[in-house]
């Protein structure tokens, strides 16, 4: 029998002067770029998230609501801390767009106002759990053996106690005063939250490290000699950029809803500090008869998690690069 | 299989261990006043700080305390309220209404979300696709007690579909609202990951063969699409199911159900801190017990675990 | 060498081929453009013959065979243009639930990768089984218990205890005769292999090419093997049709092309394959690469890489001719070349 050959296995590029084809698609369709500026996994989503109108709304609105947060007074003039007991659960008016609650304080001024501590819990809860979820799955990831079983477990406990559950137990157990500064009362809810809730995380960095960890250019650089640190920074850390950035904007929503029913139960964030889920748990109790007092800061706090979602899937779409 | 069942048991007991434990000792065991948040908004009376400290050991070293914890909870003994009310008893009251509320909750979860999420992936780009996937972003985005006042105001107040509140004794039609409410964002979840799978395995090459061995497209479909599309949807359930229970304190406030969420959510609002570490703590434990059963599960539905 | 003698094309009047293709035409429709995978292609085979259809990747030979079983892809995937005749009856013209009634019964497929062909959560009996129970209404026990003959006939060690076993716990070449026997399980007409050795070990390759052969005399199959490797179509083929860019460039018996080529092409792969007695000279190739099957090239497929092109072959796409007597070429040369005088 002849040896085998595979056809077309040693070929070599046209030589010039011939009808140049381009290089074959790797399938029927595929699409051609031109030769030019290499091509980086940053730069081509970035590309693709420009031209998607879901990217560009919610990254609008996230942005607007950014803006309500750090400067609530160009959004109001009025005043979330003035109140007139006499107005209590007025309706909306042409003076107050979303009308006056339980206090006689005006929603609108309120939910504008709350903006800025429920984003500060969301965002800060985000990055902390980014940081530890991220530290504790890239370790175990990278060093295996009893590092990673150790750290595994300590995740399964972790994961064991339901973000919302273990939230409560903790923030009743560590009540503020009522002197309380509103930092400090956003700091214990960003702790509990991120001291409970950076099991998914973890496992996401962990699983990305691991996968990392057996690709043949990390196994050269290990070969080399490149210190461990070293091999994180510049080989592990790029490729679970993607998976973490999604992750995290999705979960950014999930943690400012946590926020609200925390609040909303009474725990977590109190009055004095506004938030929109204080102003939802003080307006139930009359939530029949005044919806209004309701709706509109969970209107808001809908929109805002919307917001969040969407761009975490317009993100995720435009990262995958098995959509390519 | 036996073997992977066994170990899948055995992996189970640090786990709980330890998460009894974590929360134990955030309750009791760490720097500042124990007693504090527990006894409304009162500094707890001199009588009741004694009989817990003796009770929980307080002055022992933690790993005693704990110990001795763990004998009495596995003795069913959570301690006792400032008001002298055991929390045991309270539990044993107020089980059957969240257990009834969470089972119809994960059936409609369930049924509906996968149902969903199948109609979904079959025709992406279709009118049922896009209508699955903006309804459950919306209840994703819809906080869960957002949606539970508004239906209740809606479907309860205004057009009196369903009753407002719900009678002790917590009948199961008057269940069918607050376990849809609960229900409505892991549902989202479900139909969106079952729609996902879905359309992702149509393309798989066993489907090919399976439509290449002239099987019919509802076989092909739902038969050997729809078992490995199941898969990752049934261990997401689990995990969700935490979720689920604290979102069953909130629906239990709003639609005044007599359950272990009413009892939460009635004893953070008097700060009875012994209740809720108490309730919370079962409540952990019935997360972790199915948790392992959908482990299981998951090993009956994918025979590639089993052989580990 | 074939292991079983070639069969006598029957061509007394009336003669209708077992499986025939012609001007067989395929498209993917994407937002990037329309690319045209097969462009024409026309091949039959009969009764105990073995066709191998030879082509790199790209060259639309796999789209093929899954355009005859009516598995495409669609969209983005569509039937342009031919027509595919099972005996006689055109399969492209029957509706979808008249279509299925061939698959698996009349015409089967196998495929590559039989670990991902195969459902990872269903043992392999019961898989195999389906067939029976689906097709035939058979009841299990009696389904299971063909299925364990199949995986007997396959040879397949300890059929009976391995019939509850599941694809993940069998070896590549274990697997590839399970779907062998899904395959051959209700006594097909014809079977079209996908490339079923690529994935396997060259010994174990020699082994599944000797059970598909025995298979096909046994049973009087018509086997079309969709390949890239010569080594495996010399042994078993009885005529070969070379593809390239979704078209057939040229079809002859396997003993004639090997001997002689007819299209430089076919040429140019035979002259690629590593010999030992040429050791220590320079591996010759073919220069560049497949074309873009959005961009095909005008005139023939083939000019930009073919050493003899001529100014009419950047102009006129040859079509599939006789060149001599039972061999067809796409070349406007192919009398010189099979001459040796190019």
């Amino acid at each position: 029998m002849t040896d085998v050959g595979y056809l077309g296995a040693a070929a070599e590029p046209a030589p010039p002067g011939r009808r140049e084809d381009e290089p074959p698609s790797a399938g029927p369709g595929g699409a051609h770029r031109r030769r030019g500026k290499p091509r980086s996994l940053s730069r081509d989503a970035w590309r693709d998230l420009r031209g998607n109108p879901i990217f560009v709304v919610s990254a609008m609105v996230i942005f607007i609501l950014v803006l309500m947060a750090a400067f609530p007074g160009w959004f109001t003039a009025k005043s979330p801390t003035f109140c007139d007991l006499n107005l209590s659960r007025g309706g909306p008016s042409s003076e107050a767009w979303f009308g006056y609650d339980v206090q006689g304080c005006d929603v609108y001024a309120r939910t504008i106002y709350g903006a800025r501590a429920s984003i500060l819990v969301g965002v800060f809860t985000t990055l902390s759990v980014v940081l530890i979820g991220g530290l504790v799955g890239m370790i175990a990831g990278f060093y295996g053996g009893w590092v990673d079983s150790t750290l595994s477990r300590i995740t399964e406990i972790f994961f064991g106690i339901p973000l919302l559950l273990g939230g409560i137990v903790v923030l009743l157990s560590f009540p503020s005063g009522a002197d309380a500064s509103e930092w400090q009362t956003i700091g214990k809810v960003v702790l509990t939250l991120g001291v409970l809730g950076w099991t998914s995380l973890a496992r996401i960095m962990r699983s990305t490290v691991i996968q990392v960890k057996h690709a043949d250019y990390v196994m050269a650089a290990r070969g080399l000699g490149g210190s461990a640190i070293r091999i994180l920074r510049q080989h592990v850390l790029p490729n679970a950029v993607a998976p973490v950035i999604v992750y995290a904007t999705i979960v950014l929503g999930v943690f400012i809803v946590i926020e609200a029913t925390l609040s909303y139960l009474g725990i977590g964030l109190q009055p004095p500090v506004i938030s929109w889920g204080v102003a939802i748990n003080q307006a139930t109790e009359f939530a029949r008869q005044s919806p209004h007092m309701l709706l509109f800061p969970g209107i808001f706090l809908s929109v805002t998690v919307l917001a969040f979602i969407m761009l975490g899937d317009a993100v995720r779409d435009a990262l995958d690069p098995k959509l390519r | 299989m036996g073997r992977y069942v066994v170990r899948r048991l055995l992996q189970m007991v640090p786990v709980v261990i330890g998460t009894t434990f974590v929360i134990f000792a955030m309750v009791w065991a760490l720097p500042g006043d124990p007693f504090a948040g527990k006894c409304g908004d009162r500094p707890c009376p001199a009588p009741y700080i004694a009989v817990m400290t003796d009770k929980f050991n307080l002055d022992e070293p933690i790993f005693v305390q704990y110990a001795l914890y763990m004998g009495n909870l596995l003795q069913g003994d959570f301690g006792e309220t400032f008001g002298g009310v055991q929390v045991m008893d309270e539990l044993q009251l107020r089980y059957p209404a969240t257990l009834k509320l969470a089972l119809v909750a994960i059936a409609t979860e369930i049924l509906i979300g996968i149902t969903a999420g199948i109609l979904a992936g079959l025709r992406r780009g279709g009118f049922a696709d896009a209508l699955v996937l903006v309804s459950t972003l919306l209840v994703i985005s819809i906080p869960v007690f957002v949606i539970g006042y508004l239906l209740q105001l809606l479907l309860g107040v205004k057009l009196e579909l369903f009753p407002v509140t719900v009678s002790a004794g917590a009948p199961l039609n008057e269940l069918v609202l607050p376990a849809l409410v609960l229900a409505s964002t892991s549902l989202a979840y479900v139909a969106r990951l079952m729609r996902a799978n879905l359309a992702e395995n149509l393309h798989a090459d066993f489907v090919r063969t399976a439509t290449a061995k002239g099987l019919s497209r509802g076989r092909v479909v739902g038969v050997h699409t729809v078992r490995n599309s199941l898969i990752p949807v049934v261990t997401f359930i689990g995990a969700d199911f935490g979720a689920l229970l604290g979102g069953a304190i909130v629906i239990e406030g709003i639609f005044n159900i007599n359950g272990v969420g009413g009892l939460i959510y009635g004893s953070i609002r008097t700060r009875e801190g012994a209740m809720v570490t108490g309730a919370v703590t079962v409540l952990v434990i019935v997360f972790l017990l199915v948790n392992l059963l959908v482990d299981l599960l998951y090993a009956v539905l994918d025979p590639r675990i089993r052989y580990d | 060498m074939t292991l079983y003698p070639t069969p006598m094309p029957a061509q007394a009047v009336g003669y209708v081929p077992l499986l025939e293709v012609d001007n067989l035409q395929v498209e993917f429709r994407t937002r990037d453009g329309v690319a045209k995978a097969v462009n024409g292609v026309s091949f039959s085979v009969d009764e105990g013959e073995t066709l191998a259809v030879l082509g790199e990747s790209g060259s639309g030979k796999s789209v093929t065979a899954l355009a005859i079983m009516g598995i495409l892809d669609s969209p983005p995937g569509f039937v342009a243009g031919g027509v595919v005749r099972f005996r006689g009856e055109d399969l492209l013209a029957l509706p979808e639930e008249e279509r299925r009634a061939y698959r698996g019964r009349s015409i089967s497929m196998i495929f590559q990768d039989a670990l991902s062909a195969l459902n990872p959560v269903f043992p392999v009996g019961w898989q195999i089984a389906e067939m029976f129970r689906v097709h035939e209404g058979m009841p299990k026990s009696e389904a299971r218990k063909r299925a364990v003959e199949l995986m007997e006939r396959v040879r397949i060690p300890a059929a009976r205890e391995r019939a509850g076993d599941y694809p993940h716990q069998f070896s590549g070449g274990m697997r590839q005769r399970i779907m062998i026997a899904m395959a051959i399980a209700l006594d097909p007409d014809v079977l079209i292999a996908d490339e079923p050795t690529t994935a396997l070990d060259v010994t174990v390759q020699a082994q599944i090419m000797n059970l598909l052969g025995d298979l096909q005399h046994e049973r009087k199959m018509g086997l079309i093997l969709i390949t890239h490797d010569l080594g495996v179509v010399a042994d078993v083929a009885d005529k070969i049709s070379v593809m390239y860019a979704g078209r057939i460039m040229e079809q002859a018996p396997v003993s004639d092309i090997y001997a002689r080529p007819a299209h430089p092409y076919t040429k140019g792969l035979l002259e690629s394959i590593p010999r030992v007695d040429l050791k220590g000279r320079d591996l010759s190739a073919i220069k560049g690469l497949p074309p873009n099957l959005m961009r095909i090239p005008a005139g023939c497929e083939f000019n930009p890489r073919c050493p003899y092109a001529q100014a009419v072959c950047l102009d006129q796409r040859p079509p599939l001719l006789e060149v001599v007597s039972g061999r067809s070429s796409a070349c406007h040369f192919a009398r010189e070349v099979l001459d040796g005088s190019v």
